[in-house]
């Protein structure tokens, strides 16, 4: 694995790979170094856990990191074009950590420098890390990644960590069940994928009549930023809020899923049932990345 | 007698596109650049079919389309057959091929994609057969045929 710019380009075999290395840095059976090497974390578009995420795991395998947030304080703004910022960090750094708002911005990196690009979100398309932290959360509740029943509520469309995350669990079995506003649905180009994979899975308004059946709920938040229009954005914010109510009578092994931050999808009082899941899921997140760092730039373990 | 051949005389040597979705035949005399070209040139647009209901046509006198042309002819009019004429003889007949990459000829109709904004070559892959879809290698979002524009 040269980068990861797309779970499109992530086979079976890499994603068990990176998980086993995920589990074993978590378990400290491995201790990859990185030390001596620099990592370049751009987030052209500001974001608060991937990129303290990634920052993390950096600090944790032992290499140095240097970042921005957002394009205020640099050259972008004086209207640097996006391959001379990337071609200029690639001169200073061993690894590209990069978030943008352009879709394809990504894998246009790629082409452009001769040093690993992870893709950290590219616009509404990819974030394949958080798709892998996802998977790897799912394994450790359901210790199988196998012929689970996912259920995907909120906005489907928009939400990019859906759209990878659907591919991803592809390889495994899945049944679907997607439950969004109409005009949120999840997008025709992810359900051809699925049709063509002969995936099984439904589009439902409401999440509440298959809750019984679930393992895994996985909960996005309705992202003002992607709304042109702050009134259609009021419209649909409340459509699916997540109550312990709702929680009755799901299975022993049900978790609640959730990229984070929420806004009010999930309530608080949800936290506290054994069906939470979301704030391990951040801390998945860090070993995740760690191995995907290690994976790509070959660290020693 | 076939009224279709009544309607458009014949050549002597060239090609003849057959069998081009009606109204698409200006885009495919785009796409060859036929209109600066000294041969001599025959179109004919909705012409009956009884294959396709209507059809466009177009006699090329002289010229011998390269399977590249016959590629990028395809995507707009996958129907489209190409006959090879010698001597008013027709010396080589052949369906086209939808080529599987396509490089540098589509505009993605994604404004957010990064080949609308930063200067890079497009990338298409075919992504699907009937309809025809085309999926961004960058932006990796799928359109129907229909939907994209083409630049040569």
């Amino acid at each position: 694995m040269k980068n990861l710019i797309s779970m499109r380009d992530v086979n079976t075999q890499d994603i068990l790979k990176l998980i086993d290395l995920a589990e074993k840095i978590e378990t400290k059976k491995c201790k990859p170094d990185m030390s001596g090497k620099l990592a370049a974390l751009l987030f052209f578009e500001p974001s608060t856990r991937t990129h303290f995420s990634f920052e993390t795991a950096v600090k944790k395998l032992g290499g140095n990191s240097f970042s921005m947030s957002g394009t205020g304080s640099t050259s972008v703004k004086k209207g640097e074009t996006l391959s001379d910022t990337l071609m200029t960090i690639s001169m200073y750094a061993d690894i590209i950590v990069m978030r943008h708002v352009i879709e394809g911005s990504a894998r246009f990196a790629s082409e452009i420098v001769n040093i690993p690009v992870i893709n950290a979100g590219d616009g509404t398309n990819q974030h394949p890390s958080q798709a892998m932290l996802d998977l790897y959360s799912i394994k450790k509740t359901q210790n199988t990644l196998s012929n689970l029943t996912v259920g995907m509520v909120g906005d489907l469309r928009l939400g990019r960590t859906v759209h990878s995350l659907a591919q991803a669990l592809s390889d495994f079995n899945p049944t679907f069940y997607f439950a969004s506003p109409k005009h949120l649905q999840m997008p025709k180009y992810i359900k051809d994928d699925l049709d063509e994979r002969n995936i099984k899975y439904e589009e439902i308004e409401d999440i509440k009549e298959v809750m019984s059946e679930l393992d895994i709920m996985y909960v996005t938040r309705i992202q003002k930023e992607r709304f042109a229009v702050l009134e259609d954005y009021e419209k649909v914010k409340d459509s699916y809020i997540i109550t312990k109510k709702l929680l009755e009578g799901v299975k022993s092994n049900f978790k609640v899923l959730h990229p984070l931050p929420r806004v009010n999808e999930i309530t608080k009082e949800v936290d506290d049932t054994e069906f939470a899941y979301y704030f391990q899921q951040a801390r998945n997140g860090v070993f995740m990345r760690q191995a995907i760092i290690t994976e790509i730039l070959k660290l020693k373990y | 007698m076939n009224k279709e051949k009544l309607k458009v005389d014949p050549i002597k040597n060239g090609t003849v596109i057959d069998h081009i979705i009606a109204g698409k035949a200006l885009q495919v005399a785009e796409i060859l650049n036929i209109g600066n070209s000294d041969n001599e040139i025959m179109l004919g647009l909705n012409l009956l079919s009884r294959k396709m209901g209507k059809k466009d046509i177009i006699k090329i006198e002289n010229r011998e389309i390269t399977k590249q042309e016959a590629n990028s002819i395809a995507l707009i009019s996958p129907t489209a057959t190409l006959i090879i004429i010698n001597e008013y003889k027709v010396i080589k007949k052949f369906g086209i091929v939808i080529p599987k990459k396509i490089k540098n000829h589509i505009v993605c109709p994604n404004s957010n994609c990064i080949t609308n904004i930063e200067q890079v070559k497009t990338k298409f892959e075919l992504a699907g057969n009937n309809p025809i879809e085309v999926r961004c290698f960058y932006c990796e979002k799928k359109y129907y045929i229909e939907e994209v524009k083409f630049s040569f």
